[in-house]
């Protein structure tokens, strides 16, 4: 089964994290980046540039219309995702309470199950 | 994926060839990348150079060669003396098949259910890792990890080349049927992206079911699991429309059923249930049998569909069975006497919220004529389902039923 594990940040906790916090968010990751493609369960993960610097796109009177994002005013926002194919949810829960985000305050880590999939995957 | 002349020969030949291997040499995780080694040559060299006289011969010495050459490099970085290995010198192998013994050992219950299938599907079924990932629809990178990870933990566990014996060997059975039932369905419902370059995984599924058969053809469960795909294969042409919906069994087109695959699933249907004591997979194959003796939805022999539920909740009890005896009791006794029965379900937690639960009741309430307890299942159905043509189906009813409220909807009496 495949499911995206949603990251949902907050720029201002992260912004009050110390650099030894942020430096083990990162080793954090990298070790769960390790363990899912040694156990055969990664398909990918991407981060995303800070919502700052979204652009949101709009047609109207079939002309595009761009306006500097993000989309909603929230306090959380998208920082990145890990899409994996495991056993079951209950796995997929397990695997997400290993990422450190999901001991932030503040942070949010979101599990959906995959309903589509097309194109390339070995990029 | 495009069949080569030879292919079927070769994925045929891989599990006997690994089979001699691990016999020879021990070490299946070793033996397993010199056979898909050996497999991946014979793919380039034979269409150029022809299949050799003796294909098996061929591919065991390839094979051989690979692993010894594994073998001294290993040893030759563990700056070693001697190597054990001595050169092997091709025969033919005395007509032991190792198949069973392969499948249960790939079928190993340290392992995940994905790695038992992935695992199964290689050393098994011949298919190579980049066929399996593109099966899957997961990288190929994803897909080898797993599989060496099956192997590293089947080394783990110790296990010998050999049937385990008595009770265990029952057991593992079951697993090894699972997993065929468990790929047949993965070919069955794959809802995502083209199928185009995707091995056919409900064919594979036959195919091994088919050589399980060959070597236990005593055994009801084995030939019950195999009728059971026979029997729905048959019906693959009908169950879904050529842009993808999704079509119920009480609206197919019964005439582009396969007959051939229904009539040897039905005697092989008839042959089990002669058997000493009955299986979840016997009974299953024989509500197919039922629903494919029918030439018309209407004329479906309902009773017998009941009693076999019935049969079946009581050996293999599971909310799955009673969800779907209750299918069968509205047809026979009225929508109300199937909502009845479905409401002894809503405490489970094993089924509560599940798409095919709610689906199920929005099907009865719509025949007693609620069409507006039927249009809020049938949506509550589409948003919980993980499968896009479900999705499409479930919204295209909750769609028409909306269209009869407020109209002079006929109210069905059960």
């Amino acid at each position: 089964m495949k499911f995206l594990i949603g990251m949902h940040i907050n720029p201002a906790v992260l912004d009050a994290l110390t650099d030894e916090e942020k430096a083990a968010i990162g080793d954090g990751h990298g070790r769960f980046i390790e363990a899912l493609k040694e156990s055969g369960e990664m398909i990918t993960t991407q981060a995303l540039v800070d919502p700052s610097q979204a652009a949101v796109v709009s047609v109207r009177d079939g002309r595009p219309v761009v306006t500097d994002g993000p989309f909603l005013e929230a306090k959380e926002y998208l920082g990145g995702f890990y899409l994996i194919d495991c056993e079951n949810k209950e796995r997929a829960i397990e695997l997400a309470a290993r990422i450190p985000d999901a001991a932030i305050k503040g942070w949010g880590v979101e599990v959906r199950q995959v309903m589509f999939a097309d194109g390339q995957l070995e990029a | 994926m495009t069949a080569l002349p030879f292919e079927d020969l070769l994925r045929e030949l891989t599990p006997q060839v690994l089979g001699t291997l691990v016999r020879r040499h021990g070490q299946f995780e070793g033996c397993e990348d010199a056979v898909q080694e050996a497999v991946l040559a014979a793919t380039v060299q034979w269409p150029a150079e022809g299949v050799p006289d003796n294909p098996r011969g061929w591919l065991t010495t390839v094979a051989s060669r690979r692993l010894i050459d594994q073998m001294r490099s290993d040893h030759a970085r563990r700056e070693r003396e001697s190597a054990t290995a001595t050169e092997v010198v091709p025969e033919d192998v005395p007509d032991t098949d190792d198949t069973l013994v392969l499948l249960f050992l790939c079928c190993h219950p340290t392992l995940t259910a994905a790695s038992q299938t992935a695992l199964t599907l290689r050393a098994v079924g011949g298919l190579t890792t980049a066929e399996i990932a593109r099966a899957f629809l997961v990288p190929e990178a994803t897909m080898a990890a797993r599989i060496s990870r099956a192997k590293q933990r089947i080394k783990a566990a110790g296990s010998s080349f050999s049937l385990p014996e008595g009770a265990e060997r029952e057991e593992r059975l079951r697993v090894v049927l699972h997993v065929l039932y468990l790929i047949f369905n993965e070919g069955y419902t794959a809802s995502s992206g083209s199928a185009l370059h995707r091995p056919d995984l409900a064919r594979e599924a036959i195919r091994l079911t088919r050589m399980v058969h060959a070597q236990l053809p005593e055994d009801g469960e084995v030939t019950g699991l195999l009728a059971l795909m026979l029997l729905t294969h048959a019906r693959r042409d009908a169950r879904t429309t050529a842009a993808g919906d999704l079509v119920p069994l009480d609206e197919q087109d019964r005439t582009t059923w396969d007959r051939e695959l229904i009539d040897e699933g039905t005697e092989l249907v008839k042959a089990s249930l002669a058997g000493p004591a009955l299986g979840p997979y016997q009974l299953q194959a024989a509500i197919a049998a039922t629903h494919a003796d029918a030439a018309t939805a209407e004329e479906t022999d309902w009773r017998q569909v009941h009693a076999l539920y019935l049969i079946l909740e009581r050996i293999a009890p599971n909310p799955m069975v009673t969800l779907n005896r209750v299918i069968a009791l509205a047809e026979t006794e009225g929508p109300r006497a199937g909502l009845a029965l479905l409401s002894t379900l809503d405490g489970d937690e094993r089924i509560a919220g599940h798409h095919r639960l709610l689906s199920v009741r929005a099907h009865l309430l719509e025949r007693t004529g609620d069409t507006a307890g039927a249009y809020e299942h049938y949506r509550r159905a589409a948003k919980a389902t993980a499968g896009l043509a479900e999705q499409r189906y479930l919204e295209s009813r909750a769609t028409r039923v909306r269209s009869l409220r407020g109209s002079d909807a006929p109210t069905i009496a059960p």
